[in-house]
């Protein structure tokens, strides 16, 4: 590891959290420089993030190193899932899978 | 929460200097980086033998997703350049995830976006040189479950949108295309690929009659 690749890395993560604000601005800008961009633009973007942070739950939750993860973990996150539908409170989601994971782990379920 | 994010940052210090990072390393990269999952692949990699370009290529397309993510929530942080230039740096999963459960109250949003971004940015920091200090690995984070911690909060903040049915049927047309290419294409890109869900958004035609 070289300060080289850390600040070029600290860059290109840095550009890319930058770039999103600024073309949103722009994208208003085209739009007859509305503060507020459509309606129908601002649900399609909202939508975009809800649609990655899904995506990232499901590979976080069923992969490891682009491999099936095994059972702990998904049960684990599954436990989570149903108690955060059953309006269980943020904490006790969190904990739950965790200590569900774990605990299985500790029963050698991989 | 905050806890979680303390002890997965204590573990990155300590998994850093323990493949051999100088102590301030790992601190560089948390405090300029600021995007775990980016910085674990960064020392894996290196520590695997796979040479610096790899490593910071890798992690730079796994951080690629903080485009769409800033474009959905730039207002959200405000609109000076300043609270922009400052946001952009605090923009990550749970912040995003935060504000977005939050996104019918714009006020609310912004209050949640910054608090968590600057909480999460301080125990991040501070547990990465703990844990850089301690130098000592405190064993396998997965036997805590904490990763099964991340995907959970995440899941229970985004739950809330998926009671709209467009929202819906694109996230698992998305989550089913990025399970499908996990396994064949480099981390990162899976999850942007996700946004083919989005057509689902795309109203069906009308059907119209072919008359002979």
């Amino acid at each position: 590891m070289t300060l080289t690749a850390i600040l070029i890395l600290a860059a290109g993560t840095y550009a890319f959290r930058f770039a999103g604000p600024l073309l949103r601005a722009r994208l208003a800008k085209a739009h007859g420089g509305a503060a507020e961009l459509p309606p129908r633009v601002t649900e399609l973007l909202s939508t975009a993030a809800t649609v990655l942070l899904v995506a990232l739950i499901a590979t976080a939750s069923l992969t490891d190193g682009g491999e099936f993860a095994g059972v702990a973990l998904p049960a684990g996150v599954l436990t989570g899932g149903l108690l955060a539908w059953r309006k269980a409170p943020f904490v006790v989601v969190v904990v739950a899978a965790a200590l569900v994971a774990a605990g299985l782990r500790a029963l050698g379920v991989p | 929460m905050a806890g979680a994010i303390a002890v997965v940052g204590v573990s990155f210090g300590a998994i850093a200097v323990a493949s051999g990072l100088s102590w301030w390393m790992p601190t560089a990269l948390s405090v300029l980086v600021f995007a775990g999952g980016s910085q674990f692949m960064v020392v894996g990699v290196v520590a695997a033998g796979g040479g610096l370009v790899a490593a910071v290529a890798g992690a730079l397309l796994l951080n690629a997703r903080h485009l769409p993510f800033g474009l959905a929530l730039g207002d959200i942080m405000g609109r000076g350049f300043l609270a922009r230039a400052v946001g952009a740096h605090l923009l990550i999963d749970e912040s995003v995830a935060f504000a977005l459960a939050q996104k019918n109250d714009p006020a609310r949003a912004r209050a949640v976006f910054w608090f968590l971004g600057t909480m999460a940015f301080a125990v991040w920091n501070l547990g990465t040189i703990l844990g850089a200090a301690a130098g000592q690995v405190i064993g396998d984070t997965d036997a805590f479950g904490l990763d099964a911690a991340f995907p959970a909060g995440l899941l229970a903040l985004v739950l809330p949108s998926l009671k709209n049915p467009r929202t819906r049927n694109a996230a698992l047309l998305g989550a089913a295309v990025a399970l499908a290419t996990t396994p064949f294409l480099p981390a990162g890109v899976p999850v942007l690929l996700a946004l083919v869900g989005l057509v689902a958004l795309i109203p069906a035609p009308k059907k119209t009659e072919v008359s002979a």
